[in-house]
């Protein structure tokens, strides 16, 4: 039978990942606003491609990434926010950039 | 995310607005980063930016319209939809996630989902509506169909059979949605002009004839 | 060669992967019917984590009654819900 969290076996409880959403207790009405893409959410789309396309990202590992947030995180970020995240995730993973190097160059470009 | 105009001295950034500026600006040093050492380039990323951007239900809706008045293209559709629109001029990519195309009928009717993230057929409709990736359809569209579809303004009689498809793989579904009725004679502009793309996906029918 | 033909009852396991799963919890468990055999592709549990992914395995589209699957589910009885599993997550009925 299955439970809201997980379902029951012979090994026990098995708890369902934060991105198995199906049959979610949840009865909030579907929200049909659409909201205009913000260059940053293109450009991160973008560049997912571009990393496939040679080989450096592939969709299975961007969701897996996607699936290590934090549940309460998962379910308040925006579905670009998570994309963004995983980029950075991959490219560290992949040692094509250092988190370091990504906070120095943020601060540069927010001029703090 | 609210939409209101605040005059400047009066806006106090909600929580949300600055979680966005932090990924915005994340992202752009990361894009800053991945060009400066060459992993790719600019051009690249605006090349794949205007790639995302050509697609859209407009062509989904022609196929549609082809499919309602061309049986034997609505048919070779159904079977492998890569063939029967290579046929009329539609190279999709030759590698995985594939489409497949389902027809709706007075009998049956589809419903498309992806529980797990948000997998939609993108290389013919580009990008899929907010609403389609949102926590609430993922968890309710699987359980509640119907009452689903009657938020977007579709009821279903109740012998209708509704299939949810939740395309959790390698496939890709595109609906053709039942042919409004008194189109008969309608040239393929004005089908096409009857379709919706929330009736690619099959929430909402398309629209109906006297619309036009 | 594919373990399972269109009209074949299967039973989805019951599963706990340690990483990257694409077979929802909601139907873990749960009896249905192959609808179509989609073709042979590489493992998504593998390729998460760099893996090429191979052997392939085929992937079917099965086909569940819903109110087999939910409880309260109210609607037409012949109301169905179809989702793409791996063959590694299908097993006959008599396995369970």
């Amino acid at each position: 039978m299955l439970a809201v969290d997980g379902v029951i076996s012979d090994m026990g409880a098995i708890m369902r990942g934060v991105h198995d959403r199906g049959g979610l207790p949840d009865d909030t009405p579907i929200n049909r606003e659409e909201h205009e893409m913000m260059d940053w959410e293109l450009r991160v789309d973008a560049m997912h491609a571009v990393l496939g396309n040679k080989g450096l990202r592939s969709t299975d590992q961007m969701r897996r990434v996607i699936e290590s947030i934090p549940k309460d995180q998962y379910e308040q970020m925006t579905y670009y926010e998570r994309w963004a995240f995983a980029l950075e995730t991959l490219v560290t993973e992949n040692e094509l950039l250092s988190a370091e190097e990504i906070d120095q160059k943020m601060s540069d470009i927010v001029g703090n | 995310m609210s939409n209101d105009q605040h005059p400047n001295h009066g806006h106090h950034e909600t929580e949300t607005e600055v979680q966005a500026s932090y990924y915005a600006s994340r992202s752009k040093a990361i894009e800053t980063l991945l060009v400066e050492k060459g992993v790719m380039t600019t051009t690249e990323i605006d090349r794949e930016v205007n790639a995302m951007d050509s697609k859209s239900p407009a062509d989904g809706a022609k196929i549609v319209a082809l499919a309602w008045s061309d049986d034997l293209f609505r048919t070779k559709l159904l079977a492998n939809a890569s063939e029967a629109l290579k046929e009329i001029g539609y190279e999709l990519p030759d590698k995985t996630p594939y489409l497949k195309v389902v027809a709706n009928s007075d009998d049956i009717h589809y419903v498309v989902v992806c529980t797990l993230c948000s997998c939609y057929p993108r290389m013919l409709l580009g990008r899929p509506p907010d609403w389609y990736k949102s926590l609430a359809y993922r968890s309710r569209v699987v359980v509640s169909p119907r009452e689903v579809m009657e938020e977007f303004g579709l009821r279903l009689s109740d012998d209708v059979e509704v299939r949810v498809l939740d395309s959790t793989a390698d496939m890709r579904y595109m609906v053709i949605p039942r042919r409004p009725l008194g189109t008969e004679g309608f040239d393929q502009d004005s089908l096409a002009a009857l379709v919706t793309r929330d009736s690619m996906i099959g929430v909402s029918d398309p629209l109906s004839a006297d619309c036009l | 060669m594919e373990r399972f033909k269109v009209g074949d009852t299967v039973k989805v396991r019951i599963d706990s992967p340690s990483g990257h799963y694409r077979t929802p919890i909601y139907i873990q468990g749960m009896t249905g019917v192959i609808e179509s055999v989609c073709g042979r592709f590489k493992n998504p549990e593998k390729l998460a984590y760099g893996h090429d992914g191979y052997p392939l395995e085929t992937l079917y589209t099965v086909e569940f009654i819903q109110r087999d699957l939910w409880p309260d589910y109210t609607g037409n009885i012949a109301d169905k819900l179809l989702i793409d599993i791996y063959e590694h997550w299908l097993n006959t009925i008599n396995e369970g």
